[in-house]
């Protein structure tokens, strides 16, 4: 066996995936414009992906500013700068971990909810079924999904970053003997709209990938309760790997003014 | 028969990676007939029906709807003619996230954009059509027996009056009086429609009941084409050993799925 042939062979596979996703992502993101657009299914999407969400993304954020809030203090304390705790914790949620731990906790169970549902759906035939009933599958299963994880995810995000910031809070109040207005009208001083703004471009991005994984991996699995299985898997590890990835690139872009 | 049949198949091949399905297939259907395609399992006929369908796209060939080919066609025309095609899977795949009247009533509804009181009432129709009563409307497919959903499925690909219908294994898994049943439901349904039906089975005595004509295929191509009354005295050792169900025989069984 040539070893360059296999890494060919592999990249070739790669980039082959990659085109057909981008091809999906495209056709899946505005098949709806040619009508019709199924609102129904884009709230009922909105909902379930949206609203509930809440409960597990909002224990994420407050756990993860507690933490924060501690670790910030405990280094910060090195060099006596513990005083800016409120600043550093606040900019550190709304640009990085709001969005961040949001969109993998929306990975985690929207992506693979999509891949599993639609993975199901294609198994049983019901997706080639909706095709012979005159309703294109793309219009009705996937464009609604996608643009109501887009659109909602800026929202979730929101509610995650003032969640950490209320978990770091209660931290730095009732265990790190911080002054609770003082601490709040701090970050208010401190923090820009380019902060929040940017890590809410960020969450909107990361909406779209997780509800394209989610998708793709789930319209085209094969082979009944395994293939679906091996969908959702797929799905929460390349929506995971590609909200990082495009974090990465999206960060380099906002901090070079 | 006189005119453009209904379908022609032209030298229609398929292959998925290095096994090739179809291999040149040809097949025609005349207006308002019956036929049913026989043929082992993995032999390629659903291939063929969802090539017709438009849910595979062929490596080659002609699929001529009304003397259309539809191959050449741009994808929303395409789109426009296997619209009148209604199609019974297999699995019946009903929509499990609907009840039972939603479900028939999911392209009037969801494709045509009528309204859902309407709609409903074509759906009750259709579900008493197939032997139901309205209340079954309400249900969940999955409280539904293999039987009823087959039916349901039935009900649900007759809705818009299809000019053409699909069966992709109607009786399979079915206990024979429930087989019966659907048989008698599909002899019934495309009469009254005028349509004219395609039908995959290895059940022959399904095959006998609904074909006015059957032929069969093997290796991706059509080997024998006949009147349904003519299978039983087919000349062809290939037809005459799946009719007769056979071991032994021209045909050998592959062991392995791929």
């Amino acid at each position: 066996m040539n070893p360059f042939a296999a890494i060919g062979r592999g990249t070739f596979a790669l980039l082959a995936e990659i085109g057909a996703m981008s091809l999906f992502a495209l056709r899946g993101t505005f098949s709806w414009a040619s009508g019709p657009f199924y609102a129904r299914e884009f709230f009922s999407a909105a909902l379930r992906i949206g609203f509930n969400s809440l409960p597990v993304v909002g224990l994420t954020a407050i756990f993860t500013g507690a933490a924060l809030a501690l670790n910030i203090y405990d280094g910060s304390l090195r060099f006596n700068a513990e005083t800016f705790l409120p600043q550093i914790l606040s900019v550190s949620i709304v640009r990085e971990l709001g969005p961040g731990f949001a969109a993998l906790m929306v990975a985690g169970r929207s992506s693979s909810g999509m891949a599993a549902e639609l993975g199901a759906m294609r198994v049983s035939d019901q997706i080639d079924a909706m095709s012979t009933l005159a309703v294109d599958p793309f219009k009705y299963l996937i464009s609604p999904r996608i643009l109501a994880t887009t659109i909602m995810m800026p929202f979730i995000v929101l509610v995650a970053d003032l969640i950490g910031i209320l978990g770091g809070w209660m931290v730095a109040v009732f265990a790190l003997d911080f002054e609770g207005a003082t601490y709040i009208r701090n970050i208010d001083q401190f923090l820009t709209a380019e902060d929040v703004g940017s890590g809410l471009i960020k969450a909107g991005v990361f909406g779209f990938l997780i509800a394209v994984m989610g998708c793709y991996h789930g319209y085209k699995s094969r082979g009944g309760a395994q293939g679906v299985g091996a969908a959702t898997r797929s799905a929460v590890v390349a929506s995971a790997v590609a909200i990082l990835a495009s974090n990465y690139v999206m960060t380099s872009l906002f901090v070079d003014f | 028969m006189t005119g453009t049949p209904k379908i022609s198949i032209r030298a229609l091949r398929k292959s998925f990676g290095s096994k090739s399905v179809l291999q040149g297939l040809d097949l025609d259907i005349e207006e308002g007939t019956s036929l049913v395609i026989i043929g082992g399992s993995g032999t390629g006929k659903s291939v063929l029906l969802k090539c017709v369908l438009g849910l595979i796209p062929p490596d080659s060939g002609e699929i001529l709807i009304d003397g259309v080919n539809i191959l050449k066609l741009s994808s929303f025309e395409r789109a426009r003619r296997t619209r009148e095609i209604g199609m019974l899977f297999q699995g019946s795949a009903l929509f499990d996230s609907y009840n039972v009247w939603e479900n028939v009533a999911f392209r009037l509804i969801h494709g045509e954009g009528k309204g859902r009181g309407a709609a409903r009432e074509k759906a009750v129709e259709c579900l008493a059509k197939v032997g139901l009563a309205a209340d079954v409307g309400d249900l969940q497919p999955s409280e539904l027996s293999g039987g009823m959903q087959k039916r349901v499925a039935l009900a649900r690909a007759i809705a818009a009056d299809p000019k053409v219908l699909f069966f992709d294994e109607p009786t399979t898994g079915l206990d024979p009086i429930t087989a019966d049943v659907i048989n008698r439901l599909i002899i019934e349904r495309v009469k009254a429609l005028g349509a004219t039906a395609i039908s995959i089975t290895h059940d022959m005595g399904s095959a006998r009941r609904i074909a006015d004509h059957i032929a069969m295929i093997f290796d991706g191509r059509i080997i024998w084409r006949g009147r349904a009354d003519e299978v039983g005295a087919s000349g062809n050792p290939y037809v005459d050993q799946f009719v007769n169900g056979r071991a032994e025989g021209p045909i050998k069984m592959a062991l392995r799925a791929d």
